[in-house]
């Protein structure tokens, strides 16, 4: 008797409340703490789990609803990855960001068949920018083919223009990441009359001996690198054993971090690397994270790594989708999400400078305009300068553009074969 | 001499140099197989621990830090400027001292008598604490090593080498990387003490007695397990020094652990039991990986030393399975 008054209380006042309880809005983090990787995936796992933390503890969530971070060790390890996902999606997953091409790869049939939203923000398959064929895939704010194209477009400021004869070396890991701005270096050495010369690196690139005398045989006027984990430190130190001008050696964004430059010491100083987002700790957001999640005790990490390149990107992934999410609640008017409805926030996420000041986030990245049609987002990115004297990256300009009339073919190009490759039709009409 | 010779001979002398940093790697695997008859799959990761514990050591952290923050609610992480270089190699050693005699207590005492395979499944699991042990320990990022070793290309040889190729040519000398140098010095060093410790001490030639036979070494009285903990910590001293060359290249991180792949195909070539055959199959492997890449790489689009090295070492299994200077095993049935 007892019982069964205690709840109809508790049923009336529910009803009297009137706001259902809200169930979470849940982030999964494929996260790689451990294994040779784990220096680079340390610090975004942290950056990434702060921010939700931040929400959740200064705003109370993302428009009241708290964010769950669900997080999933895979060691940088596909099979784990993929073991990963499967083990969370059931948990109401709204979002993957699968943090490797490997995994990214796996999971583009598997999580577009689930209806699950993938965010590979800056990796992964590039002409899944092309919302037409991957519906359920998102890369922006840029590609790889962008990257490759941003640090052209940088070579031609720094030489007026004309490129015409220079030489320029790709040292690339031997793998399919390594290999994805080879094609778009091609169109623009066809266009620009650059001289390109292909150096792979085996993984994992701890020996690059023959690499390195092979370009200080040839003496090109400008090195490019796409590498990732102990291949970057030792290229970075390679170089500056042959005495290669770094301000002419220039890496993707996972060839960027502290990680890379530091064991190098002084003979780093002046390496640069292409960015899609802002570098340091100088942004109000930080300000908040130090005040509401590490001084509190809630920090994912020691909240030693805030600032860093790695924990600015897990952070910026982090609010890209917690803007996403908002964006979805008001596009759905609900509070509760599902993968769909996230994927449609994904698919509306409008973010200009107004909205990144807001988030304490001021300059900190090219707005951001994604559509039905386009996944990639703005393909803007800057390039960054290491001070090795001072231990600080700082961006040497503005956020300027791919060339488009270069990258948007290849992307269509690709896109559509994979399409027909699997019968996929278009969207979007 | 054209500038093509002189390159050939640049690229062959790198590839003597990146051998030597191969040998450093093998002697450690090499040195517990002789003496007692285990694939150590935890040599890599020894160099890995030793040298994070090294960098450790000279940068004063406080081990296992973040563990005692999270238990404790502190937030300790240096408990001073750090010691010197020389001070942290010695106390480094010390730990990798303690490990063998952990190793042998907790490990393989229990395992005396098994098939290789078992102790070999225990040194993966060894592999593994320890790689999570030196993270929790001193954590996972990159850190920069420096001993005070010599490192970047030689100015000296560059200047020497310059004048061998004809007036007037587009030819700016011969590189050698310091570093290298140090890492080929101190492997002749090493060898050499370890070729006289085991000839000329009483331990040394306990030690090859084990590693002759086991039964008839204790049948002599000699104690199998000293000389397990002795052996042990020789390859812990082995692979400190191997960390210490890699570390200096490509920074302290968990990656150096892989080194141990660079290793096989050396100990394939060069025999499991022979020291002098680590020394000589790594300089066969670095210099014919590092021609390969030269001379092959261009014609099939590069990247292709990791594999030559394994070609070799499967050439060599074809005809000589037990390696250059390996043992020859012949068991009747």
């Amino acid at each position: 008797m007892k019982l069964s008054k205690l709840a109809m209380v508790t049923v009336a006042a529910a009803m009297v409340g009137g706001t259902p309880a809200l169930a979470d809005l849940v982030f999964p983090s494929l996260s790689y703490r451990t294994g040779p990787y784990a220096a680079g995936g340390i610090p975004f796992a942290d950056g990434y789990a702060d921010y939700f933390t931040l929400l959740n503890e200064r705003d109370g969530g993302i428009n009241g609803v708290e964010a769950r971070v669900l997080e999933c060790e895979t060691g940088y390890n596909t099979q784990k990855g993929v073991e990963c996902y499967e083990s969370t999606k059931g948990e109401g997953s709204l979002l993957y960001q699968p943090l490797s091409t490997g995994i990214t790869y796996q999971l583009i049939p598997k999580a577009t068949a689930d209806g699950i939203p993938v965010h590979s923000m800056g990796y992964g398959r590039t002409s899944a920018a092309n919302g037409k064929i991957f519906s359920h895939v998102f890369n922006y704010p840029g590609t790889y083919w962008d990257a490759a194209s941003i640090i052209v477009n940088h070579i031609l400021d720094e030489n007026g223009g004309d490129v015409k004869g220079k030489k320029i070396a790709l040292v690339y890991h031997n793998s399919a990441y390594g290999k994805e701005p080879i094609r778009t270096l091609e169109e623009l050495a066809k266009k620009h009359g650059y001289e390109l010369t292909l150096i792979p690196v085996d993984h994992p690139g701890q020996e690059q001996k023959s690499q390195w005398l092979q370009i200080r045989r040839e003496r090109p006027d400008y090195v490019l690198m796409w590498g990732w984990g102990v291949m970057n430190q030792v290229a970075i130190k390679e170089a500056a054993n042959i005495r290669f001008p770094m301000e002419n050696f220039i890496g993707v964004w996972w060839s960027a971090s502290e990680n890379d430059v530091l064991p190098a010491g002084e003979g780093a100083n002046g390496y640069k690397a292409v960015t899609f987002h802002g570098v340091g700790s100088d942004f109000p957001v930080f300000d908040d994270i130090k005040k509401h999640v590490v001084d509190t005790g809630k920090a994912a990490g020691a909240g030693d790594q805030i600032g860093t390149v790695l924990y600015n990107r897990g952070l910026y992934a982090a609010m890209l989708a917690a803007e996403a999410a908002r964006t979805a609640q008001a596009l759905h008017n609900t509070k509760d999400l599902t993968p769909a409805q996230m994927r449609d926030g994904m698919e509306a996420l409008k973010i200009d400078a107004a909205r990144l000041e807001e988030l304490g986030l001021p300059g900190f990245g090219p707005e951001i305009n994604v559509s039905c049609e386009n996944h990639g987002g703005p393909g803007l990115g800057a390039i960054q300068q290491w001070n090795a004297s001072d231990g600080t990256w700082t961006l040497i300009n503005d956020f300027g553009p791919a060339d488009r009339a270069v990258i948007d073919p290849l992307i269509m190009e690709d896109s559509l074969a994979f399409a027909k490759e699997n019968n996929i039709p278009e969207r979007c009409n | 001499m054209s500038p093509d010779f002189l390159n050939f001979i640049e690229t062959v002398l790198n590839g003597l140099m990146t051998g030597v940093m191969y040998s450093l790697v093998a002697l450690g695997f090499v040195l517990i197989f002789k003496a007692s008859g285990i694939f150590n799959f935890a040599q890599g990761v020894m160099a890995l621990f030793a040298a994070l514990t090294l960098v450790g050591l000279q940068t004063g952290q406080v081990p296992f830090a973040h563990l005692i923050n999270a238990v404790l609610g502190t937030d300790v992480h240096h408990w001073g400027p750090g010691l010197p270089t020389v001070l942290a190699i010695l106390v480094t050693m010390l730990v990798m001292i303690a490990l063998a005699f952990l190793i042998e207590k907790v490990v393989l005492k229990h395992l005396v008598n098994q098939e290789p395979i078992i102790l070999f499944m225990a040194t993966i699991g060894l592999a593994y604490f320890l790689e999570g042990t030196g993270d929790l320990m001193w954590g996972a990022d990159v850190k920069a090593l420096d001993v005070g070793l010599p490192s970047g290309g030689s100015f000296w040889w560059e200047d020497v080498t310059r004048n061998w190729a004809p007036a007037g040519s587009d030819y700016f000398g011969m590189y050698i990387d310091t570093l290298d140098v140090s890492a080929a010095i101190i492997a002749v060093v090493l060898v050499v003490a370890l070729t006289l410790f085991s000839q000329y001490t009483a331990t040394g030639r306990a030690l090859r007695a084990v590693a002759d036979d086991h039964q008839a070494a204790l049948s002599v009285g000699i104690s199998l397990r000293s000389i397990w903990v002795i052996v042990w910590s020789i390859a812990g001293f082995v692979a400190l020094v191997a960390g210490i060359m890699w570390g200096a290249k490509s920074g302290v991180q968990f990656s150096l652990s892989l080194i141990a792949l660079k290793a096989l195909p050396v100990l394939i070539l060069g025999g499991f039991t022979s020291i002098p055959g680590a020394i000589v199959g790594g300089l066969i492997i670095g210099v014919g990986e590092k021609l390969a890449e030269a001379y092959v790489g261009p014609l099939v689009g590069g990247a292709v030393e990791n594999w030559f090295a394994y070609m070799v070492a499967l050439a060599f299994l074809l005809f000589r399975p037990q390696g250059l200077y390996g043992e020859k095993i012949i068991e009747r049935i």
